[in-house]
């Protein structure tokens, strides 16, 4: 399947969110192919550079607003349990305004898949820094540098429960492909940060291109291993920076706690009626 | 006697609430309709707490300042509200914690040693709450049996043990008055939140998703507990921001959905009032309004949100606002909400207040009107589907993730018939006159509704103006003093037609507001009318019967 719609494309020529619209449509078709219905997929996005994704494919979307990808992701997956809920977020919007609703997404462990297009940079707001951006980090909101350190968000992701836990980037379109692939087979809560570089705010093509390396004889299901390679790299500091399934546990989902009770059709009326018959 | 009222008093944490239900309850077994009014402070325990139950033989939905029965379960409770005993009222104390010398001046007192007979029956300290209402059953000279049939109904656990201390109090207590047993049937007692959550469930809601805040809880925790009798999905998520985005979502997926919060939470969720407005995703708002500006009073009640809701949200939409009065209209109201949330594809805000959200009444459920419910405008199957097709009516056929041959957006951004983001300045216009004109048909399809109920002596030149919980207090004194009521229940759109119908012949209007600046005096001062006089009360507490009767007469002297 194309996948296209008519919206035409307004990113900036090189911004890594091409990859990510590439990958995920390569993913998409990859799973219509083994059988998933198309309509049953259902993608999110919040505001920002990132979000406008939606408006590039031809699927079920729900465009939601700055910060708020999980709410609805989290609301859909509970109304309808076999939709498959992706959810495309920006660093801002995951990271910054939306935090709280990522650290409970990944407390209840509902089963939605949330990729953050991390390019560490308000891209659609002109370049202001982001929770991820470095120390020092010289945007229009901090002509000095920042005075802050940046979050290790898939620590704090670890440590909020997440049950899988992954990194890409946009310059390596293949393994990016894999890791968001196993991200949605993954039953419960999976986050893929992608390092996506905004070539016209923060390009750090050069600087990804050094360091980035994929993990190698990495056990995800090994707890120490996975936070060590979570740490790493922690946002900042010049290390080498791995990619790939750092964290998987297998943990029961908060959408099946909603049992169907059998009173689906019931007549309402009769209900009501007889619980204030009891309690006259 | 036609009415009597009792004040349950003590500190928090004694079971002020329950005792007042039961109290209601035992009235009830004899063909009486009640009132709660429950005043308690925003603490778990201490403090002062107290209910006044108002029984009538006919419907009542407000309090009365003045009391017949004073159960006191500590001495402040005496010392508070002594006062408001009639010559002939009964005074219960827990002669363990009162003062005897204090109420010397009753005539008719009782002083228990509720605390020395708990600790005889090793009953939980708590238990002087059913202790004092054996006591009080006998002052009214309600017979055991029916205390007896009351306990049963009210209590689960414990039984027996209520039973037996009651039964000590109510062997020693003495005689005083005898109630006379009406033969009406009896009514269940439900509070306003319970009455706005079955009206929900009766219109086919599948899912409810709030936050904690006074005065809404309730409906969360008592939908929590008959989910699983109407296959309802609940939840509490981490905030109010999360509670209207995730119903948005379930929404989105064709699921009836509602959410319930006061004024902060729903400066929270002003967000997602834009965004159900602008996507066009039908959701309902219960809000109670409680005092403010800020955190306010919590469990107190007020009338400030009315402005608040009707402008609340970024930008211009339709939306449908509707402010109930009593349970039964609360009951309505909330059905009325979920049916035209869907009908229309907007947001509806059910206005209530504190007063008519944790205020307990007889609920008859054979006086309320009932929705049919109706199906929604779905999709015929056609292709190509657009999710914001741009029709007569402004409302485009719906169709829900999981549907073959359809692809379904829906859009927080300007957006065109597919949904698709656009800043096309033609494409802009077309589809916000697309949602504005819902407005239009939906205020047409009004003019079949009461929008604007008239109460009291209908032909009477002087006419009250009111809205929500006043309703009550107002009607009573209407029908004493022979005025008119006017009460606007719905907001948004605002029935103009029909307000102006309900002033004719009408030359002194006077509004009765729980605010400060009179906000329906503003609301309707918008559509060119005017009231001559206000009669406001902002101090956390509603009118009471005899307060309102006394400002009343001093305005049509
Ligand atoms: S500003 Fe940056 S993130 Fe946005 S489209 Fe351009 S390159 Fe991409």
């Amino acid at each position: 399947m194309i996948l296209n719609t008519n919206a035409k494309n307004t990113w900036c020529i090189g911004c890594g969110n091409f990859a990510i619209l590439n990958a995920i449509k390569a993913v998409i078709n990859e799973l219509v192919a083994e059988g998933l219905p198309v309509e049953n997929i259902v993608l999110v996005s919040g505001i920002g550079c990132h979000a406008k994704i939606v408006d590039y494919i031809d699927v079920n979307s729900f465009y939601s607003l700055h910060g708020r990808v999980i709410p609805p992701a989290t609301g859909i997956k509970i109304a309808n349990p076999h939709l498959k809920v992706i959810g495309h977020s920006g660093d801002g919007d995951a990271y910054g305004e939306g935090i709280e609703h990522l650290i409970f997404a990944a407390k209840r462990n509902i089963d939605i898949t949330v990729i953050v297009h991390n390019n560490r940079v308000y891209g659609l707001t002109t370049g202001q820094y982001t929770p991820t951006s470095p120390e020092g980090y010289k945007g229009r909101s901090t002509p000095y540098g920042t005075k802050e350190m940046p979050m290790n968000p898939l620590e704090i992701m670890l440590a909020s429960g997440a049950t899988f836990i992954g990194r890409g980037t946009s310059g390596a379109m293949e393994s990016l492909k894999k890791i968001i692939k196993e991200a949605i087979a993954h039953k419960g809560f999976s986050i893929v940060d992608v390092l996506q570089t905004c070539v016209t705010y923060y390009n750090m093509y050069d600087y990804y291109d050094k360091r980035v390396y994929e993990l190698k004889d990495h056990d995800p299901y090994n707890y120490d291993q996975a936070i060590g390679k979570i740490r790493e790299w922690d946002y900042n500091k010049d290390a080498k920076i791995p990619i790939g399934v750092f964290y998987k546990r297998e943990s029961p989902v908060f959408e099946e706690s909603f049992k169907p009770s059998g009173a689906e059709g019931r007549d309402r009326s009769n209900g009501i009626k007889k619980i204030l018959a009891e309690s006259v | 006697m036609n009415e009597f009222s009792v004040l349950i008093g003590g500190k928090a944490g004694f079971g002020i609430d329950k005792a007042s239900l039961i109290i209601a309850s035992l009235l009830g077994q004899l063909g009486y309709r009640s009132y709660i009014y429950r005043d308690y402070p925003s603490l778990i325990r201490g403090g002062h707490t107290f209910s006044i139950i108002r029984a009538s033989t006919e419907k009542v939905a407000t309090y009365r300042d003045q009391i017949d029965a004073l159960l006191a379960l500590n001495q402040e409770t005496v010392d508070l509200h002594k006062a408001r005993l009639k010559g002939s009222g009964i005074i219960i104390y827990d002669s363990d914690s009162v003062n005897a010398g204090t109420v010397s001046g009753v005539k008719n007192a009782i002083g228990l040693p509720l605390t020395s007979i708990i600790k005889e029956e090793k009953a939980g300290e708590i238990m002087r709450n059913t202790c004092i209402i054996g006591a009080f059953a006998k002052s009214i000279s309600i017979e055991w049996n029916t205390l007896d049939a009351t306990f049963r109904k009210n209590f689960s656990k414990e039984l027996d043990q209520n039973l037996k201390v009651a039964r000590r109090a109510f062997d020693t207590s003495k005689e005083f008055t005898a109630l006379k047993k009406l033969a009406k049937e009896r009514l269940p007692l439900v509070t306003g939140n319970e009455a706005v959550a079955l009206g929900l469930v009766r219109a086919g809601l599948k899912s409810y998703i709030a936050y904690p805040m006074t005065p809404s809880s309730p409906i969360l925790h008592y939908l929590a507990n008959l989910a699983e009798e109407f296959d309802l999905k609940v939840v509490h998520p981490e905030s109010e921001i999360s509670v209207i985005m995730m119903a948005l979502g379930i929404v989105y997926c064709g699921h009836k959905v509602a959410v319930g919060t006061s004024g902060g939470g729903f400066c929270l969720m002003t967000e997602g009032l834009s965004f159900s407005g602008m996507a066009e995703l039908p959701v309902v708002i219960v809000m109670g309004q409680r005092p403010g500006p800020s955190t306010g009073l919590p469990t107190y009640s007020c009338q400030t949100e009315l402005q608040f809701v009707l402008s609340a949200g970024q930008g211009e939409f339709t939306r449908f606002v509707i402010a109930p009065g009593d349970a039964e209209e609360a009951y309505y109201a909330s059905q009325l909400a979920l049916q035209i949330s869907w009908k229309y594809q907007i947001p509806s805000i059910v206005l209530t207040d504190k007063a008519m959200a944790e205020g307990t009444y007889s609920f008859d459920i054979g006086s309320c009107d009932e929705i049919k419910e109706e199906a929604a405008a779905l999709w015929d199957g056609r292709p190509p589907y657009k999710r914001y097709s741009n029709t007569d009516s402004g409302v485009s056929p719906l169709a829900f993730p999981g549907k073959p041959g359809v692809v379904i957006k829906a859009n927080s951004y300007e957006h065109d018939e597919a949904g698709i983001s656009t800043e096309d300045p033609a494409v802009t216009v077309k589809m916000q006159d697309k949602r504005l004109r819902k407005e239009k048909y939906l205020a047409a399809e009004l003019e079949n509704y009461e929008s604007v109920k008239v109460h009291g002596n209908k032909n009477s030149a002087t006419a009250l103006l009111c809205w929500g919980s006043n309703k009550g207090v107002c009607v009573e004194i209407a029908n004493m003093l022979n005025l008119k009521v006017i009460q606007p229940v719905i907001m948004s759109p605002f029935p103009a037609g029909r307000f102006r119908k309900a002033l004719e012949g009408v030359n002194k209007v006077i509004a009765v507001e729980n605010n400060a600046m009179g906000q329906l005096t503003k609301v309707i001062n918008t559509y060119g009318f005017n009231v001559n006089a206000s009669i406001l009360k902002y101090d956390g507490r509603d009118f009471s019967l005899e307060e309102l009767e006394d400002r009343v007469r001093k305005v049509i002297g």
